[in-house]
């Protein structure tokens, strides 16, 4: 297998304040029409003097081609989807994200709809959410979904919103301030419930990397209020005591919330509705296909079960047969999440790609997501210095959470040097979240969107390096050198004498340039 | 699935029958299905998802979606002068030229090397917005206003150690669902009237209930209502002299002529950088920044990614970094601040762009050019018999409210009778605000022309006729 010789662009592009030319203009406002101007004078006037700006913001000066050039060649320094095998960020699903969809969403009839305009002038919008729905009804098992959340940390909130004012409205609100979660769920899953005031409860794995049930069973109590969960969680392993989870969960007392973030390679295949969840939401730029855009705009698609419904944010989208509308009576409504109705352009994108694939095909994605996560399984396995520890001889679902634990004793190599090498050959390798449970981590999730030879060639790279920590450590240790920069000195940005946030932070703390 | 034909998808290149045989045979496996042996029967769903014909041919996908979205008719097919927290700016062909590239449009969380350009350009526009807010630490956007305003209070909460924030009752309405929702079960959101005379916020009532159980006193500069906020200094005064902080949420596109609430003692500033550069988007557009001086105890109580500025191992390099990782969530779980995810960092990165563009001069510009816009427009409609505008005494920015109730006419039925001239009458404020029944929310920004605003007089004139 080939590995390319591979050196991204390096402009050696200044920050944007160092463009700055006095007089220069990126881009001219018209002043306002004669006639205006002489009816209401210069506009500033009718400030109070204390209103007003007395030095303008310190904003670079600089025209527009240069401007442009700047954040182009801050694109060419940034390693998106569509230019490498992505691979290597597991648990983010990093998928193709069709051309075609943002081309519709970058239509008029989308970009320049005002959320607060008649309902008569905004069917397609709302027929678009409402057809949403229905499909991710489908897609679930479950009864009514909200795509408010604009991403799934949003959602985990949202469940955990709906659990706080479910046990509130039965009057057990005070009592049960405790949420369970797992050690290998989402970070967000612990955190977001602890920001509506939950003690949360984490549950650890048991030898075979699924959570402690004997531990779940002690920990529930008429203080349970509810379940925060991932599954897969991020070894990929499926667990098959989900429902044995939810049932003991919910005996207590509790509500159960899925997190299906990422439900890559389990669409059709098993759904939250025979797992007995009563919430779960699914990132739509994750599993369905929308960019992640850097990190946001997003979408995480929240679902109920019918009893449930009326938790949801508002406004909800009704069809009468004949129209779409919003609705916004409901009885237990949690409020907002997120202002207006979401981000209407994911979730048009989305509706475009269940569209393009339908039933066979999201089950056909989902499918070849698993192979193409086992066998690079069954490859990593084999490279010297790497395991995927947990479930041994066992299958994985979308991704698996590997380890250089044995690489790093032999060699001293860490997971973050493999991760610096991979740039020079234009890959991306994420760690993990933290903490690290398994020693040395590293995550990788191919989805379906690559192809087996660019899936090898990811390989290869991973056997190249490793064959480099064995052979000459200090090479890996070294890395990146055909990367945009090299080693980045981290000792400022924990120091609050030394971090420089902005750049006129860099400029008080550090003087001037370099 | 062995007795239908094969099903090849461009997105699924491994979906060829041939290379799928392959890949189970290095596995070991006879089926995909296989695969799947840890999913026990009872958990299988064995039915079919009940879903439409797949389109797989783009042409066809796009003739279905165009079909669906040619029944909306956009802001750009009438003469919108809808707001209210989600505003037609004009946006920059270089701000969609940026954020439709590739590189940008499909990265996501890659390390500060084979991603030096995210990091350079999130920490670009933290620069930029500081600027504009002169203040020295802006984080990574986060949801939107509502979102910024609720971290804001919350981190306002656990740096006075105290657990209620007033909260001033013009506050934008979806602001105050997101900011109850955020904040229930563990602090306590207190109403502040305003003045119903200038629409400012009641002083007398802030200093009744600004006691030393109270973190912070929120208001929003210009307010939802459009209305210009000149107490700011003295709010801030109170609310300092009861060892609290003062919070205050800002439309950043009127800071080039209007003071930034910095200047007027605000600890805490965040709002909405949609009209900075972004689409309005049926409200998918909204990105929100927080904003506070360098001081520790503020920023090690920031949920949000704060990206920094350092050197490398090269003389001469620039890298990029977290600054204080281990205070989010991704760091340290619960016990993190709050929680941290994807957000919107892809407006981030646009309003970075557009306020390259703009530069001092052209914020400069652009805010003068809207309070003449605006103001205009108000004279316009206040000519009309039983119409009042503005319903408030306090200046305004951008938008104003227009009081209908002495024409004998419901806000419903004047924008009915405006649609059917083709335009998209003010936000009607019944519903959210009792207290402002007949009253519409009218926004008028730089895209609007003189005919435009003439216009839409016009046909208000016919309406009320």
């Amino acid at each position: 297998m080939k590995l390319r010789a591979f050196h991204q662009a390096k402009w050696d592009e200044e920050v944007i304040f160092e463009l700055s030319t006095k007089g220069e203009r990126g881009i001219l406002v018209a002043p306002v029409e004669n006639a205006i101007a002489n009816e209401v004078g210069d506009g500033i006037s009718a400030l109070p003097e204390s209103l007003r700006r007395k030095t303008p913001p310190a904003l670079p000066e600089i025209s527009q081609m240069r401007a442009l050039k700047h954040y182009l060649r801050l694109s060419q320094h940034t390693l998106g989807a569509d230019l490498n095998v992505d691979i290597g960020q597991g648990t983010c699903t990093v998928k193709y994200n069709p051309k075609i969809n943002d081309a519709l969403a970058a239509s008029p009839k989308v970009a320049e709809l005002h959320p607060f305009q008649d309902e008569s002038t905004v069917q397609g919008a709302l027929e678009i959410i409402h057809r949403t729905d229905l499909f991710m009804r489908e897609i679930s098992g479950l009864d009514r979904f909200s795509f408010q959340p604009a991403s799934g940390s949003a959602a985990i909130l949202a469940m955990a919103s709906i659990i706080q004012a479910w046990h509130e409205s039965r009057g057990e609100g005070k009592t049960r301030d405790e949420v369970i979660t797992t050690i290998f769920s989402h970070p967000s899953d612990a955190a977001a419930a602890a920001v509506k005031g939950y003690k949360v409860v984490t549950i650890y794995q048991t030898e075979d990397g699924l959570p402690d049930l004997e531990a779940l069973k002690l920990a529930v109590s008429e203080r349970t209020a509810g379940l925060l969960i991932t599954n897969p969680e991020d070894t990929g392993i499926f667990n098959p005591k989900i429902d044995e989870i939810t049932r003991i969960v919910r005996a207590a007392g509790g509500l159960c919330g899925y997190d299906q973030a990422n439900a890559n390679g389990i669409l059709g295949v098993t759904r939250a509705r025979e797992a007995g969840f009563d919430m779960c939401f699914f990132n739509l730029h994750k599993t369905f296909g929308t960019p992640h855009g850097c990190g946001g705009p997003a979408c995480g698609a929240l679902g109920v079960v019918r009893e449930l419904t009326d938790y949801l944010p508002v406004p909800l989208v009704d069809f009468d047969g004949e129209k779409y509308m919003l609705r916004h009576d409901l009885k237990y409504t949690i409020g907002k999440v997120r202002s207006f109705y979401g981000v209407f352009p994911a979730i048009l994108k989305a509706y475009a790609w269940i569209m393009s694939l339908g039933e066979r095909g999201l089950r056909e994605a989902a499918n070849v997501a698993v192979l193409n996560n086992n066998y690079i399984l069954e490859k990593v396995k084999r490279i010297r210095g790497a395991s995927a520890p947990f479930a041994p001889g066992r299958h994985r679902i979308e991704q698996v959470r590997y380890s250089w634990e044995k690489m790093t004793k032999e060699t001293a190599v860490t997971t973050e040097d493999v991760a610096l090498r991979m740039a020079d050959f234009g890959f991306h390798l994420w760690s993990s979240h933290h903490p690290f449970i398994v020693p040395e981590p590293f995550t990788i999730e191919p989805t379906e969107s690559y192809s087996k030879a660019e899936i090898d060639e990811y390989l290869a790279a991973l056997r190249k390096i490793s064959d480099e920590a064995y052979e000459d450590p200090a090479k890996v240790k070294g890395a990146p050198y055909r990367s945009v920069v090299h080693r980045i000195d981290h000792s400022s940005f924990d120091d609050p004498a030394k971090w420089a946030i902005t750049w006129r932070s860099y400029l008080k703390k550090h003087g001037k340039g370099i | 699935m062995s007795d239908e034909k094969p099903f090849v998808h461009p997105y699924i290149p491994n979906s060829v029958p041939e290379v799928k045989e392959q890949m189970l045979r290095e596995i070991g496996v006879r089926s995909v299905d296989e695969l799947y042996g840890d999913i026990p029967e009872r958990l299988r769903f064995r039915g079919r998802m009940n879903l439409p014909e797949p389109l797989t041919s783009e042409a066809a996908l796009k003739r279905h979606v165009e079909g669906i979205l040619g029944r909306n008719r956009s802001c750009a097919e009438a003469l919108s002068f809808l707001g209210g927290g989600c505003w037609p700016h004009y946006v920059p062909a270089v701000c969609d030229e940026i954020n439709r590239r590739s590189e940008f449009l499909t990265a996501y969380a890659g390390e500060p090397y084979e991603d030096h350009g995210r990091f350079q350009a999130l920490f670009e526009y933290e620069s930029l917005m500081a600027e504009l807010l002169d203040m020295d630490v802006v984080n990574v956007p986060t949801f939107d206003w509502c979102q910024a305003a609720s971290t804001a209070v919350r981190m306002a909460g656990r740096i006075t150690k105290r657990g209620e924030a007033l909260v001033v009752d013009t506050t934008g309405p979806d602001r105050l669902l997101v900011m109850k929702n955020y904040c229930r079960g563990v602090m306590s959101l207190v109403p502040v009237r305003h003045d119903p005379v200038t629409g400012g916020m009641d002083l007398e009532d802030l200093a009744v209930k600004f006691t030393e159980r109270t973190a912070a006193v929120y208001f929003e500069n210009p307010s939802y209502l459009g209305l210009l906020e000149t107490q700011g200094q003295r709010i801030a005064e109170v609310a300092h002299a009861r060892g609290g902080l003062c919070v205050v949420g800002v439309d950043p596109i009127s800071l080039g002529v209007i003071a930034p609430p910095s200047h007027y003692g605000a600890d805490i500033v965040c709002g909405d950088i949609q009209p900075l550069g972004i689409h309005m988007n049926f409200g998918g557009g909204q990105g929100g920044f927080i904003s506070t001086r360098d001081e520790e105890r503020f920023v090690m109580e920031y949920p949000s990614r704060l990206f920094g500025i350092a050197k490398t191992a090269v003389e001469g390099e620039w890298g990029f970094g977290d600054v204080a990782y281990d205070r989010t969530s991704f760091g340290v779980r619960e016990k993190g601040k709050e929680f941290v995810g994807t957000a919107a960092a892809l407006w981030g990165i646009t309003a970075g762009v557009y306020l390259a563009l703009m530069g001092p001069q052209g914020m400069r510009e652009l805010g003068q050019h809207i309070l003449q816009k605006s103001q205009y427009a108000v004279k316009r409609i206040a000519t009309f018999s039983g119409v009042k505008a503005p319903r408030f005494r306090s200046p305004y920015f951008k938008e104003f409210v227009v009081d209908f109730t002495g024409t004998g006419k419901s806000v419903a039925d004047i924008n009915q009778a405006l649609l059917g001239r083709g335009i998209f009458g003010g936000r009607d404020l019944g519903r959210d605000f009792p207290g402002l029944a007949g009253c519409a929310l009218f926004c008028v920004t730089e895209v609007h022309t003189k005919n435009d605003i003439d216009s839409l007089a016009a046909a208000l004139e016919e309406v009320l006729r």
